[in-house]
């Protein structure tokens, strides 16, 4: 029963990522400019090879046959080669990954420690000025645009993880804190206070468990919204990743690497929300 | 209503009355350059000083105001109109409408927000008009900003279609599209009008995240986007502080339709 679900999910992710591939793949045929390339406009080329530079591209013109050779190539590991960069997107999704990974990364890990320790003091010492401190930060930051955060970062000199670290902190923060405040009203917690357990035993024994699994389910959420925040700090702060790339690849209408990030960027947003449902199932049977 | 939300309300409404006063308020159009006063700092003749090729700040920011608060909700009301007709329609009639639908939300959602709403804007023409690239903005807002409240709407639909009213209506004789709006689409409102409100911030924030990228309303026209993109040659704080003014006014006005929506819209 296990395996069937774990295979229904799987070929559920696969059909998304490639409809995603498709979509964009579609998007960037019909979208103005396509068919465009600068290097036409260059006197120094002759007819011949004008009509080359033209000729190459031919293959791009019908969305499904280029999309289905390129699933053919993607399935022996080619992916294409980006018109506007030249270079295989092999070779620059390889490049530009661990920087994305690191912004990323560093930035949902500074979001969740700021959310969870001011939700922790907040639900702890209620009516201090932990509750205030935390609602009036993640209010701010809840206000501020992804690409402002992202020039503040720019004028501040200070690292790009941090922009994503404060775009996501306030979607976490308010979850996580109603989270806490529900499961604080819970009956067992009024028992356990009653019994004179400490606070802190309180939250790691009795609150923690109860809101565990949906906390796990934001952790993917967060994952999604870390990606998206992506793409305003990396162009922004001038980040080579893949959020810089996705950037330059949609302004320049390159399809191959287009469709490689949109890909990308799909199927690790899936698998981070699929990962966070397989810890969610796990901790309620646990609980069960 | 508790004090915070009348607080709320009343700045609400001064801004937009502020906003559609704009004509009257501002000393000049938006697009009318001060050639003999370049990054002039504030006086009183430009309140707010002048940007960089002489256009009267304050003037910019009223009708930036203008076009972000009267556009966001158009572009709220098209994706929640678009959301009862996708996730509505879905859970109303169930069956393979509703797996169709949720594998329909699930594509959109699988992306993040931000990606798919930069790259399609990227992706359309980026050399229009300021009235075109208005149009454009809101209504790529308004048509991908609907998934979310889709699947929500889906839901109460779904509920809506198993409930004893829906069940005697049949019974009634009652069915098809008659039904539907008559009995299940009523009773989705106060769905559909947390969908409304709460969609409303997120697409001003995403403008504003479009402008600043390049990607929003068009120059000469002003957006909270296109004024928040001047901050890309601040230099610091302290030199130029009146530069801050848009954004201190969107985080105002943000403020204020957090406090508006109730806990229980929000949830809902």
């Amino acid at each position: 029963m296990l395996l069937w679900k774990i295979a229904r999910r799987l070929l559920a992710i696969a059909g998304l990522v490639l409809l995603g591939g498709l979509l964009s793949a579609t998007l960037v045929r019909f979208a103005p400019g396509f068919d465009t390339d600068e290097r036409q406009l260059d006197p120094t080329l002759s007819a011949d090879s004008v009509r080359a530079l033209v000729e190459s591209r031919s293959h791009e013109h019908n969305v499904l046959r280029f999309y289905l050779s390129y699933l053919k190539g993607a399935l022996h590991g080619e992916l294409g080669v980006s018109h506007a960069l030249g270079q295989p997107v092999q070779k620059l999704l390889r490049d530009r990954w661990p920087v994305t990974l690191r912004v990323v990364g560093v930035g949902l890990l500074l979001a969740w420690l700021l959310a969870a320790a001011l939700a922790c003091i907040a639900s702890l010492w209620q009516r201090a000025p932990g509750e205030l401190l935390g609602t009036a930060l993640s209010g701010a930051f809840l206000c501020i645009p992804a690409a402002v955060l992202a020039l503040l970062s720019v004028i501040l000199n200070t690292p790009g993880y941090l922009a994503v670290a404060f775009i996501v902190f306030p979607k976490t923060y308010r979850y996580t804190r109603n989270l806490l405040a529900k499961a604080y009203t819970l009956p067992h917690i009024t028992a356990a206070r009653a019994k004179g357990l400490g606070e802190a035993r309180i939250l790691a024994w009795h609150v923690f468990p109860v809101v565990a699994p949906q906390m796990a389910a934001l952790a993917g959420i967060s994952v999604s919204i870390a990606l998206g925040a992506s793409i305003p700090v990396e162009s922004l702060c001038g980040l080579p990743g893949i959020g810089q790339l996705a950037w330059q690849a949609a302004l320049a209408r390159d399809l191959p690497l287009l469709v490689n990030v949109t890909v990308l960027v799909t199927l690790v947003t899936l698998l981070a929300n699929s990962g966070a449902d397989v810890i969610v199932h796990m901790l309620r049977s646990r609980e069960a | 209503m508790s004090a915070a939300r009348k607080l709320a309300c009343a700045v609400l409404v001064a801004v937009c009355v502020g906003s559609l006063a704009a004509d009257w308020l501002a000393p000049a159009g938006y697009a009318k350059q001060f050639r003999e006063a370049p990054s002039a700092p504030p006086s009183r003749q430009h309140l707010l000083g002048t940007d960089e090729i002489g256009r009267d700040r304050f003037a910019r920011v009223l009708y930036g105001t203008r076009i972000s608060l009267l556009l966001a909700p158009a572009a709220a009301l098209l994706s929640t109109v678009l959301a009862a007709l996708v996730g509505g329609l879905a859970g109303y009639l169930g069956g393979i409408w509703i797996r169709l639908a949720t594998a329909l939300t699930d594509l959109f959602l699988s992306l993040p927000w931000l990606f798919l709403l930069i790259t399609v804007r990227a992706l359309l023409p980026l050399n229009v008009s300021p009235l075109f690239s208005v149009l454009i903005t809101f209504l790529i807002l308004g048509v991908l900003g609907w998934a979310a409240s889709a699947r929500v709407l889906s839901t109460s639909a779904c509920s809506l279609r198993s409930s004893d009213f829906v069940l005697q209506a049949r019974a009634s004789g009652l069915h098809g599209a008659r039904l539907f709006f008559v009995h299940v689409l009523p009773n989705l409102k106060p769905v559909l009008y947390a969908q409304f409100w709460i969609s409303i911030p997120v697409f001003i924030l995403s403008e504003a995240n479009l402008g600043i990228l390049g990607l929003g309303v068009a120059e000469p026209m002003p957006s909270w986007g296109s004024l928040l993109r001047e901050l890309e040659g601040l230099i610091s704080f302290r030199d130029e502080p009146w530069r801050l003014v848009p954004l201190f006014l969107l985080i105002v006005v943000m403020t204020s339709f957090q406090q508006v929506l109730s806990k229980e819209e929000v949830a809902a």
